[in-house]
């Protein structure tokens, strides 16, 4: 295991400081602090974990109270593993999650970065710009389904006034080439201000005193940029993908509110997939092994993804 | 002499418990949320007035109704003691144990089947279809018809227009055709300065909507859910060269009548299209003809309703509407009953009626006066009379989502041709009926 | 900082950064107008082809949020008789009458229970968690904080049916507490992952210091450490509260008749004749309200991000 630099931090307690704790030991207290933490996410997180593994391996219908339960092995994880349309719900999610990411660290970095040059006024643009984020999913799902709409909704007149194009001449959730980007433009309106907080706390962590030995060394402002700015914002900015990562990789209910996960299968992501195997069909074993296979790729990529995450902070 | 007074004070508290249990137990409805969902909250004051219940309701969008109650059922649930369930869901229902028998109840209150609408009690009330056993009393009356801008249709020029093209008066279609003609002629067409389109149709994907729509044009062009002579045996009958034309009437009226961006449209965004002057026909259940009426923009007159034109198979209409049920799981059982048996009186049925509930009750609605009692009256009883329902299997979900799917994509996101959808999806339902043991 | 310093932007530098930043917040901020704007629309206005940009403003929206109403016949009017109240003419101008008051006031109730209540929560074993995580050599570290991380992966459908049973076993379906609970579990991911971040900037010779002065490790952990994680921790529950203010997927398959939040009712609003887009555009603006008050109110703290005092100083 690579040691953090929080553990050096932890070996680094002096001893006689450790001594001096009256009536309980460091590990004790650690424990206590812990222990609630770790028991509520093993009741709430982990127990139904492994109910759902069970489940995995049996033809389990939860609207068939009357059929016998049977082990049934892998025969679910083969036939999810097998089916076509699956990897075309992978691909959607993919899509999405690529785009959503891209655009949103793109324009997050850059907001916080021009916040950061402190202009006057510059935290009441900054809480205006975090307002769609407070928004419930479902409600920004449920009311961009109205902004897209070509004839009474906002977006094609806006569109229209700018390009000049016809309003009705396109429509972004109708269109099987125009609603994968529906949905990012969507999620790209509601979570770029997160990014952007991230990347703002992480810009404001950066001591003056670096900036102003680079300032008497002569570098430039571009290099001051490169070989300060970025590499001291990387692992918020990591930290910040990895945490949009995850929630775009679930993403369930402002997709399904805005495009239902069509045309067709365009914006069919996993989760809506796996609702429709859960709660329509109720396959229950057969949605059980697809959760379990979602779980395991989102688990294996994200602590890829974290132990990479540790060698930035390292540095 | 104790034990005595010990055992008198029991029974006082047992019978006190009765009987506090008896009248002021607190019921909960559950039922989609829709408009007549608050006509029943106002009709059931009576109820709760007359028995001493008090009656709590659980409303859920269309959308989310299935999901949600049908969890609920399957988790064995107290939280409904009365279910408005959907159409299809009775198979399970009976099957699965979640409602129950009511053949008794029926039997010992005088209430009959025969008393209502013949097409409601298959639809709504039976299970196995057939065969006289009732799982709940028919509540609301549903089917799907078409509501069109009389304002429009009348209009001198536009008539002229129509009569040189197509060589017929501009009015209510007979037939499908007709109706794909008209929709084409007001297609894109200015009116008052906007543009208009031809017809708002169902093409939702996520439950049930785009299913709920392409019936329309599948039955009246020949498509069959099973052998008659067989059950279960789809294949020749869901994918024959009339639901194959069926089908592809459905995309070609989306490909060239429908507004931009209707690519996910139910009931809801149909109802918007329609009163905010986007179309000048919608298809739609009846539910929402009073909600049209008492439109400002489209309503007092401004609008006509027909029943589902005719196609060259027949003439059909896909069936809505719900029975209302008492839950199996629930603790209060008898006064759920009471809710059934005030309901089912002709006086209350009546009152819904009134109040913007389709009655399915025969005293009402073969009433003489009910047929000029409300513009849509008329269009509602011939609709009712040519309806028919989707699967109300218990794996009536599992047939429901390779429908939406198949016929979605093609459609909508124009996959395929209409032949591979139906041959899919006779390929799909095949797997699910012999998942089921039905084959 | 003076203004003297090297790392001062000019001022040429600052107006073209406003600019471009004021840019950004005025088109991200017009569809949330719309949102505001469609409340006070009527519902013929608010679907009009094409949109209305300007209309005239009325209170149907919100006096349909917090009323059932249904068509009235000609004898419920006359049992009625003349509208008392402004709202009562707003309702009967659309040949309505009100027959109650709506649930939305119980739904939000149980919002602010549930979304204040699980941060709270939230924080206090958070910020527990972080700090022992942070300054002790916790076994298995490393694997413990993935784990910790890992358990907001599982997309919500994936374990909705198992903690469904498991809450009805335990008596908490449906329940305050258990939505508090499942939201606090949901949570402490982010929480224990952001406030770790930012104890570790605490500098640890203030601890040190102070338990030299004798003070024990709790009163350090009191009086040392929280202060100074206030800012932290003011931000840290700013993104709690968004979460569980606004979750779905959970309250609509977990909650019904009384703990349910107000984001699952909020699309159930309907009108006489289709979706009340008006009641839902006031139901989604005033459900936004106390989330945009707290974070205005912890804006500072927010925005301070992580630039903590002492060392910098």
């Amino acid at each position: 295991m690579p040691t953090s630099p929080l553990d050096k931090v932890a070996h680094a307690t002096p001893r006689p400081v450790a001594r001096r704790i009256r009536g309980l030991t460091d590990r004790a207290i650690a424990w206590i602090f812990v222990a609630p933490t770790i028991f509520l996410l093993l009741a709430v997180n982990i127990f139904p974990l492994i109910w759902t593994i069970r489940l995995s391996f049996t033809n389990y219908r939860v609207n068939r109270p009357n059929r016998d339960v049977e082990w049934i092995g892998l025969r679910n994880y083969e036939r999810i593993l097998t089916d076509p349309d699956i990897w075309a719900t992978m691909q959607a999610t993919a899509h999405f999650l690529i785009w959503t990411i891209v655009l949103q660290v793109l324009i997050g970095f850059a907001l916080a970065y021009l916040i950061n040059k402190k202009f006057k006024g510059n935290d009441l643009w900054t809480t205006i710009i975090v307002f769609p984020m407070m928004l419930s999913p479902a409600v920004v799902g449920n009311f961009w389904t109205f902004l897209y709409q070509p004839q009474i909704g906002l977006f094609n007149y806006a569109v229209a006034f700018f390009t000049g194009v016809e309003p009705a001449s396109f429509s972004m959730i109708g269109d099987v080439h125009l609603a994968p980007w529906a949905i990012v433009i969507a999620d790209t309106w509601m979570w770029t201000p997160f990014v952007m907080l991230i990347c703002l706390a992480g810009l404001r962590s950066i001591p003056d005193t670096i900036y102003e030995a680079a300032e008497c060394d002569r570098a430039s402002k571009w290099r001051q940029f490169w070989t300060i700015t970025v590499p001291m914002v990387l692992p918020f900015l990591m930290l910040a993908v990895l945490f949009r990562g995850i929630e775009n990789f679930k993403m369930f209910d402002l997709v399904v509110q805005l495009t239902g996960g069509g045309p067709g299968n365009t914006t069919t992501l996993t989760s809506i997939d796996l609702k429709r195997e859960a709660f329509e069909k109720w396959r229950t074993g057969l949605s059980s092994a697809y959760a379990v296979i979602l779980f395991v790729t989102v688990f294996g990529l994200a602590s890829i993804y974290v132990k990479a995450l540790n060698k930035v902070k390292e540095r | 002499m104790t034990s005595k007074l010990l055992k008198s004070t029991a029974l006082a508290l047992v019978v006190s418990g009765a009987a506090t249990a008896a009248t002021a137990d607190d019921l909960t409805l559950c039922w989609a949320a829709w408009d007549p969902a608050n006509a029943l909250i106002e009709l059931s004051k009576d109820f709760e007035g007359k028995s001493g219940h008090d009656m709590s309701f659980e409303f859920v969008p269309w959308t989310s109704f299935a999901d949600r109650m049908l969890n609920e059922l399957n988790s064995q649930g107290q939280l409904c003691d009365l279910m408005i369930g959907d159409s299809q869901w009775i198979g399970a229902g009976a099957e699965n144990g979640h409602y129950v028998k009511l053949n008794g109840f029926f039997d010992a209150n005088g209430i009959t089947m025969d008393d209502f609408i013949p097409a409601t009690v298959t639809g709504y009330s039976e299970w196995p279809k057939g065969t006289p056993n009732y799982w709940a009393l028919p509540a609301f009356g549903d089917v799907v018809g078409w509501t069109y801008r009389k304002d429009w249709f009348e209009r001198p020029e536009l008539q002229a227009e129509f009569q040189e093209k197509h060589g017929r008066a501009l009015g209510v279609p007979s037939s499908l055709e007709e109706l794909k003609d008209i929709a084409q002629f007001f297609q894109g067409r200015d009116i008052d300065g906007t543009t208009v389109y031809g017809a708002a149709i169902y093409t939702e994907r996520g439950s049930e909507g785009i299913t709920m729509g392409v019936t329309n044009a599948l039955y009246n062009y020949g498509f069959l859910y099973e052998n008659p002579d067989k059950p279960y045996d789809v294949d020749g009958f869901v994918n024959s060269d009339g639901a194959i034309a069926g089908l592809e009437y459905y995309k070609e009226l989306y490909d060239t009548s429908v507004p931009p961006g209707s690519s996910n449209w139910y009931m809801g965004e149909n109802i918007d299209a329609y009163r905010s002057g986007q179309v000048a026909m919608q298809m739609n259940f009846a539910f929402i003809w009073p909600g049209v009426e008492a439109d400002p923009n489209v309503g007092g007159g401004k609008s006509g309703y027909f029943p589902n034109p005719a196609g060259p198979a027949g003439q059909f209409a896909q069936l809505g509407g719900q029975g209302i049920s008492v839950v199996a799981y629930s603790e209060k059982q008898d006064a759920a009953l009471e809710y059934i048996q005030w309901f089912a009186q002709p006086e209350v049925q009546s009152r819904w009626w009134e109040l913007g509930g389709y009655s399915a009750l025969k005293a009402v609605v073969e009433d003489p006066d009910f047929a000029t009692s409300q513009p849509y009256a008329q269009t509602f009883l011939d609709s009712m009379a040519i309806v028919k329902d989707f699967w109300a299997d218990p794996a009536y979900a599992d047939l429901l989502l390779p429908m939406q799917e198949r016929v979605h994509n093609y459609v909508v996101a124009g996959d395929g041709t209409a032949k591979e959808a139906l041959d899919g999806l006779v390929r799909d339902w095949i797997e699910v009926f012999e998942d089921e043991g039905k084959l | 900082m003076s203004a003297f310093s090297v790392t001062e932007p000019s001022s040429r530098t600052k107006w073209g950064a406003g600019i471009l930043v004021v840019a950004y917040a005025l088109i991200t901020i017009v569809p949330l107008l719309w949102i505001i704007a469609t409340g006070f629309k009527s519902p013929t206005d608010s679907i009009a082809y094409p949109p209305k940009v300007l209309f005239e403003p009325t209170l149907e929206g919100y006096v349909n949020l917090f009323t059932d109403r249904t068509r009235a016949t000609q004898d419920m009017l006359d049992r009625a008789g003349p509208p008392q109240t402004w709202y009562e003419v707003i309702v009967r101008k659309r040949g309505t009458i009100i027959t109650g008051t709506s649930r939305y006031g119980e739904r939000f109730l149980n919002s602010v229970i549930i979304g204040f209540g699980s941060t709270f929560l939230c924080m206090v074993l958070g910020t527990a968690a972080a700090y022992a995580f942070s300054r002790f050599r916790v076994p298995l570290k490393d694997d413990l904080l993935f784990f910790i991380l890992s358990t907001r992966m599982m997309p919500p459908i994936a374990v909705a049916i198992p903690i469904f049973l498991m809450f009805r076993q335990l008596g908490l379906s449906d329940t305050h507490l258990g939505m508090i609970l499942l939201y606090t579990a949901v949570n402490l991911s982010l929480s224990v992952w952001l406030l770790k971040g930012f104890i570790d900037e605490i500098p640890i010779e203030y601890e040190e210091a102070a338990l030299i002065d004798g003070y024990t490790r709790f009163q350090a952990f009191y009086k040392v450490v929280l202060p100074q994680a206030a800012t932290g921790i003011a931000s840290t529950a700013i993104f709690c509260l968004i979460f569980a203010w606004n979750e779905y997927a959970f309250a609509v398959l977990l909650t019904s008749g009384t703990a349910q939040t107000a984001p699952p009712f909020i699309p159930t609003i309907i009108g006489v004749a289709g979706k009340d887009w008006p009641a839902v555009a006031a139901g989604a603006t005033l459900f936004l309200v106390p989330v945009m008050v707290f974070t205005i109110l912890l804006r500072k703290h927010l925005l301070r991000g992580i630039t903590f005092g002492a060392v910098r100083k």
